[in-house]
């Protein structure tokens, strides 16, 4: 891999970063319930796109640039987990269940419609 | 509109540029073909997590507000670090090739080992807290 592309690796991973926690903010600023709506939508929104990328059938750097780079420093697990924990840790077992349950099933579902979408 | 504080975007940001490029290395330097079982990815989101937790935990309470710390290496660095995208599209690639069983286990395997990670973490940070308040 180039340099270049290295380079193109960090900014687009700063930017995948960025666009989860201003999403996740504004998403904040309106929900008040216990369920980790911001977490769900960055995660649930990058796995469509993960999945349209990929049934796009881009060339292997776009892939790896808007793809790998990009989207996965958008989407996060250790958030996830780590409200899923918090949750149950405070009595809120339903909610980190449903928090577990519902992000696999959506997760999956919208990363497959994405592929199918993209025509794979 | 919440107000963004700038440095805390530019922590954010910083983090997320040192995360992103640590995962692509592993991935590029240990890379997995499903059917496979995606051993990066899955160490990958392990470890992000144990740093997670020991972030959150141990910055939650102690640092003023005008610290940076946990912006980078929380948000930033291990939020782009983890990846919860990759396991989707890894699991797709099961379900392609009919394991349905590596499927469900790849996720549980994912979730338990995370779920352990962010206990052990936290309670390692609580521990040392409740020594050295005595």
């Amino acid at each position: 891999m180039s340099v270049w592309v290295w380079i193109a690796v960090g900014v687009l991973g700063g930017a995948g970063a960025l666009a989860r926690f201003v999403l996740d903010a504004l998403i904040g600023t309106r929900w008040g319930g216990a369920f980790p709506l911001g977490t769900f939508a960055v995660n649930i929104s990058g796995a469509f796109v993960l999945g349209l990328l990929t049934g796009l059938d881009v060339p292997s750097e776009t892939l790896l640039l808007a793809g790998t780079a990009m989207i996965g420093a958008y989407t996060t697990f250790s958030t996830w987990v780590l409200e899923t924990h918090r949750l149950a840790e405070e009595g809120e077992i339903g909610t980190a269940v449903l928090n577990v349950v519902l992000s696999i099933t959506a997760g999956v579902g919208a990363a497959a419609v994405g592929r199918l979408i993209g025509g794979h | 509109m919440p107000r963004f504080d700038r440095r805390e975007l530019a922590a954010i940001y910083a983090g997320g540029v040192l995360g992103a490029l640590a995962r692509v290395s592993l991935a590029q330097a240990f890379p997995v073909q499903v059917p496979s079982w995606p051993w990066t990815t899955f160490a990958i989101n392990v470890s992000g997590s144990f740093l997670l937790a020991y972030v959150a935990t141990r910055l939650r309470e102690r640092l003023p507000p005008s610290t940076y710390r946990r912006p980078l290496l929380g948000t930033g660095f291990c939020g782009a670090y983890t990846t919860f995208s990759t396991v989707q599209v890894e699991v797709l690639k099961m379900l392609d090739h009919d394991r349905y069983g590596m499927a469900i286990a790849y996720v549980a395997a994912s979730l338990a080992a995370g779920l352990a990670a962010v206990w052990v973490a936290t309670a390692m940070v609580r521990r040392v807290r409740m020594v050295t308040a005595g």
